[in-house]
């Protein structure tokens, strides 16, 4: 029998989508039958207690978690989320329950074993729930009390190597597509950057000076696996400079039925022959596809990366060869003004160890600029709008590219300053004057 | 501004507040200590260190405190060891 009644969050199990308050039960009788007989080192009926808080939640028609918390680990500023009940006597269970955030490996590779002695450690000394992933990509571990965060800490970097991720105002556990690992779009290695930028940034990780959060993702190829460009402030997108390769003979099996389009991926009914008019060339967002009688042919100087041609026919198109990446700025879920996508402000530059002139000229200018400028809790796309991405590009020292205008007659305007124009803003009035009258 | 100097004027400003604000973001410390935010973050890291100062996280937001002040510090039991 439940400790508390949850009419309301039965409520929720019957719809036909898997139900968390299904899962919560079901992990609250396992830990009151606990077969295994694990000696917990929180409040057995810690589940039991989180479902009854959010019943009562319901019910009220408002939270019962305080705000916040003071907790974590000594010499980190992140990666652990105090929370606390404001019920303590009716839900003693999760009087206290910390939240963590493990930085996961890059592109969620693990191996049973480590999720084995992960979720283990989880059950001993936490609730044994947990979230994987959160949205920036986090393995979350949900619920602990203050005693067993050091612990718990201990363990995960001392018999797992296993680090603590990002959380407040710091940089947050960066993110990364699994790259050239197994994918062949990967422009670059996604797993390397993303390995090398945790480690020479530890500090800006786990000690919060940043006015507010800010996040890097790094996506192999413009199909952006991790959507990079709509969530991180700084987003590293794969490109490349030269042509998309063509095999016009594997163009000829897609069109001769030998291949199937999409690698199989739509084979789940009959969509009918594949044509290449109508499903590749005809839906280039920049028209820059054609048969010319045989031979496929790309203007590939108006190529925007779509990707479409090559996610259609893998085997007869191929990434480049001149391979590196460009970065977006500013990308944000709405809090204020809305979300936003990122903006290019470097069309390419290369991804080679050790990643020297990324580190130097575009990630550390914007935080210098970011630290001083942005007010408390604004994000780098605020900051960016407020004060305009003429402005970015004057901290990054790059100079305008027409990349980087969104549309034509939106942002297009560049205002020049009299230091950049030569002779300055000084004029022979006389020379004026004889071609223009008073 | 030597060490022990910024100490003294962080622990003496967040006093003086204390009566109307427990938490601080980082950029008020870098203004009452005038110096660049990089500058100031050694510094801060120091008091962290030393547990002058603490961190109070919402999640999504860091902000600073001295230590055992501000409402959190009564949920881990700290009003009753005093």
């Amino acid at each position: 029998m439940a400790k508390h009644k949850t009419p309301m969050l039965d409520q929720l199990e019957s719809g036909p989508w898997p139900s968390f308050v299904s899962d919560l039960k079901e992990q609250a009788q396992r830990r009151a039958k606990n077969k295994e007989g694990v000696e917990f080192q929180i409040p057995t009926d810690v589940v039991e207690d989180l479902l009854g808080v959010l019943e009562l939640s319901f019910e009220h028609g408002r939270t019962h978690w305080k705000h916040g918390g003071i907790v974590g680990v000594f010499g980190y500023g992140g990666g652990v989320i105090g929370r606390y009940c404001d019920q303590p006597e009716a839900f003693s269970g999760v009087a206290h329950f910390h939240t963590m955030r493990i930085n996961q490996p890059g592109g969620k590779y693990y191996k049973t074993d480590y999720l084995k002695q992960l979720c283990d450690l989880w059950d001993l000394r936490g609730s044994g729930i947990t979230n994987m992933h959160g949205s920036t990509g986090d393995i979350i571990l949900l619920g602990t009390t203050t005693p067993q965060l050091e612990e718990v800490f201990y363990e995960l970097t001392h018999n797992m190597n296993q680090d603590l991720g990002g959380s407040g105002s710091n940089l947050r556990t960066p993110s990364d597509c699994i790259g050239s690992s197994r994918c062949e779009y990967a422009c670059y290695d996604t797993q390397g950057l993303c390995f090398d930028l945790t480690q020479e940034y530890q500090d800006e990780l786990h000690r919060p000076a940043f006015p507010y959060k800010f996040k890097f993702k790094f996506d192999g190829c413009p199909n952006c696996c991790v959507a990079s460009i709509a969530r991180a402030d700084l987003s590293f997108i794969g490109t490349w400079k030269d042509a998309i390769k063509i095999d016009q003979e594997a163009v000829q099996g897609y069109i001769g039925g030998e291949f199937k389009p999409n690698a199989g991926a739509h084979s789940g009914r009959d969509w009918g022959a594949f044509d290449i008019q109508k499903e590749v060339i005809g839906l280039c967002p920049t028209e820059c596809m054609i048969m010319d009688g045989k031979t496929l042919k790309i203007n590939n100087k108006e190529c925007n990366r779509c990707m479409h041609c090559i996610n259609v026919m893998p085997r007869a198109l191929r990434i480049g060869d001149q391979r590196g990446l460009s970065v977006f700025a500013g990308a944000k879920a709405p809090i204020l003004d809305g979300a936003q996508m990122g903006s290019l402000i470097v069309p390419f530059i290369e991804a080679e160890p050790p990643y020297t002139k990324i580190k130097e000229e575009v990630i550390e200018p914007i935080w210098d600029w970011w630290m001083e400028e942005g007010k408390n809790r604004e994000r780098l796309g605020e900051l960016m709008k407020r004060q305009g991405l003429q402005r970015m590009i004057e901290v990054l020292g790059v100079d305008p590219d027409p990349r980087m205008v969104q549309e034509p007659r939106s942002n297009p305007y560049i205002f020049w300053k009299e230091d950049e124009v030569e002779g300055g803003w000084d004029r022979d009035i006389e020379e004026f004057r004889k071609h223009h009258q008073r | 501004m030597e060490y022990e100097e910024a100490k003294q004027k962080i622990v003496e400003t967040l006093t003086k507040k204390l009566k109307t604000k427990s938490k601080f973001y980082f950029n008020d410390l870098a203004k009452i200590l005038e110096s660049k935010p990089r500058e100031a973050k050694k510094v801060v890291n120091k008091l962290v260190q030393e547990g002058v100062l603490e961190y109070w996280s919402s999640g999504s937001t860091s902000m600073y405190g001295l230590s055992g002040t501000g409402k959190q510090a009564g949920a881990e039991g700290e009003d009753k060891e005093k």
